[in-house]
């Protein structure tokens, strides 16, 4: 098990069980089992194709939009224990709970301010004065209301891509989410926008949980608290992550580290 | 082979090959000419022989059994009143149809026939759909031979362009958009409502109107379920002076279309009444030709905020 680095007690937040995921006869994920644990950052690390952005998208149900995909094992979620693959579970209560951050910016054609109160309309809320607050929170907490305080109403394609990926955050904040996943966020970015959206997942642990996947070591590096390796749809190696860049327990895992892999 | 006959070699090859470049070029010329020539000589040619009967009157005038006092009055103000039922009926009937086989449907052998069907109901003659809705919407529903039926046959007419349409549409926004409505925590209702639908319209727009400019030049449907060729009056006026202030009565009217008042001035033996169709064409083909222009301006417009 992993020891902590100072004193602090870790929660886990959620946690995978003998996870197997198939998309059709193909089995893309084999009995993963690691937890995430609560206000931390977990870095997904590995080669293209490993799963990782299966794995990632497994936490708020995104497969079930695809027919043809089925889930094995589970992944229980804190505090209330629930198993978020489980039939029972109905796809939407998790991804309110659960909010994603997608590869590419994907706002929607849409003003700054529809984009981050989307997710606050659709559970209801149509209040202008807690919309107002709550977007102008989630900017704000997203780095982003500087820039755009003055243009709400303007179309969200008008910003910048790294603008454009802030906003997906803030829409992604705007609903207080317990747990926010990341598909290599950066990878569409270049390195200012890249190293702002950097310094915005180390803020936002604070608040909430994060599990990132990316492709980039020296960031899963810098950003994260825990990394996990995944070669081939299993997890090969996780740790606290200053370990698993110093000293990997696995032959496989340094290899990747240091570059000598593929 | 010195190195030079293999470079003459290589240089004659090119050259034959490339004829066929040329061939080809004047080729898609003549046949894109022989189009628009033929097109732009007729419309020219009913220009010139309807020129005496572009007066205020002639739109605003009756048919009448003199050539020169007649007009189209009936005939523009019926082709619009069927549009817009044509309009009312296919838009919600084709975009449902759309968004559900595209959304909803499960992907089984059903669902494949009804695609094919849908396909294929596009290439039904329209004489076809005038039989059918003289048997239904005339007689079985008793809606008699009026701007109702007409605008429900011509409805059926497009329904397939519309489906077709909007399926097309909807299968242009990316998978991540609509990834990230239900990343949100959107139901599939409310991403068909606040996502699929408004992204697709400027590609459903352009599709009913494509599909309005072809119906409102069909004749043999509407001839089929019975409308007149002479009719001196208008449908009733939908509002009135008296609670509810608006009546539904122009729906049952009898009524005639510009291609059927343009058809029966053609079958006229006098000379004087050619002028008259002449005139009635050019309007009618411009009637078309300015849908397809608002469909472009529509999908310039709405495409402008949308960019994948
Ligand atoms: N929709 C799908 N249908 C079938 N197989 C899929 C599908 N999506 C992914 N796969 C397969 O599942 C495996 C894992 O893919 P995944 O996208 O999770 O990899 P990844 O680690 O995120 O790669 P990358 O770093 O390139 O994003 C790959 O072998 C891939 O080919
Ligand atoms: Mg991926």
């Amino acid at each position: 098990m992993v020891t902590p680095m100072e004193n602090e007690t870790l929660t886990i937040k959620a946690e995978a069980k003998d996870l197997n995921f198939y998309y059709g006869n193909f089995q893309a994920l084999k009995g993963l089992n690691m937890p995430v644990y609560d206000k931390k950052v977990t870095a997904l690390i590995g080669p293209s194709g490993c799963g990782k952005s299966t794995f990632l998208r497994c936490f708020n149900r995104m497969h079930d939009l695809y027919p043809g995909t089925r889930y094995e094992g589970g992944i229980n979620f804190q505090p209330d224990n629930t198993n978020l693959l489980s039939d029972k579970v109905d796809p939407i209560e998790v991804r309110m709970r659960i909010s994603m951050v997608f590869q590419k910016p994907n706002p929607f054609p849409k003003s700054i301010f529809e984009n981050v109160a989307y997710g606050l309309r659709v559970r209801g809320e149509n209040r202008r004065a807690v919309l107002d607050q709550k977007v102008e929170e989630a900017l704000r907490s997203a780095a982003l209301w500087g820039e755009v305080k003055d243009r709400l109403n303007d179309l969200a394609f008008n910003l910048s891509g790294g603008q454009q990926q802030r906003l997906c955050i803030a829409r992604a904040l705007a609903t207080d989410p317990e747990l926010m996943l990341f598909d290599e966020p950066t990878s569409a970015l270049d390195p200012i926008a890249t190293a702002s959206i950097e310094e915005l997942v180390s803020e936002l642990k604070e608040k909430v949980t994060i599990l990132i996947v990316t492709h980039n070591m020296q960031q899963a590096a810098r950003i994260s608290d825990h990394t996990a390796y995944m070669y081939l749809g299993e997890l090969i190696e996780f740790g606290v992550t200053d370990q698993i860049f110093i000293k990997p327990q696995q032959k496989a895992t340094e290899d990747y580290i240091t570059g000598r892999f593929g | 082979m010195t190195p030079e006959q293999k470079l003459n070699n290589i240089r004659t090859i090119i050259a034959k090959a490339k004829r066929f470049d040329l061939a080809f070029a004047v080729l898609g010329i003549l046949s894109l000419m022989l189009g628009v020539l033929v097109f732009a000589a007729l419309f020219g040619q009913m220009f010139i022989d309807g020129a005496p009967r572009f007066t205020l009157d002639f739109f605003s005038s009756f048919p009448s059994r003199r050539a020169e006092n007649a007009g189209i009055l009936s005939a523009w103000v019926g082709s619009i009143l069927v549009m817009l039922v044509t309009a009312m009926a296919a838009v919600p009937l084709g975009v449902a149809a759309g968004v559900y086989l595209e959304e909803y449907a499960p992907k089984n052998l059903l669902t494949d026939i009804i695609e094919i069907n849908v396909t294929n109901l596009a290439g039904v003659p329209s004489i076809v759909y005038g039989l059918l809705a003289l048997g239904v919407f005339v007689y079985q529903f008793g809606f008699g031979q009026s701007i109702l039926s007409a605008g429900l046959t011509l409805a059926l007419l497009i329904l397939p362009v519309v489906i077709v349409a909007t399926r097309e549409a909807i299968r242009a926004i990316p998978g991540y958009v609509r990834e990230g409505a239900y990343a949100c925590g959107a139901t599939q209702w409310q991403t068909v409502r606040d996502h699929i639908v408004p992204y697709s319209m400027p590609g459903i727009l352009t599709g009913v109107i494509i599909g309005l400019a072809r119906a409102i030049g069909e004749t043999a449907p509407i001839i089929t379920i019975g409308a007149l060729t002479f009719i001196a009056f208008l449908p009733p006026t939908p509002i009135q002076e008296t609670f509810p202030f608006m009546n539904m009565d122009w729906l049952t009217a009898p009524f005639t279309v510009m291609p059927i008042q343009m058809f029966n001035w053609t079958s006229r033996p006098e000379a004087e009444f050619q002028h008259n169709a002449a005139a009635a064409g050019f309007i009618l083909v411009l009637m078309t030709l300015s849908m397809n222009a608002l469909a472009i301006y529509v999908r310039y417009r709405l495409r402008k905020n949308i960019k994948w």
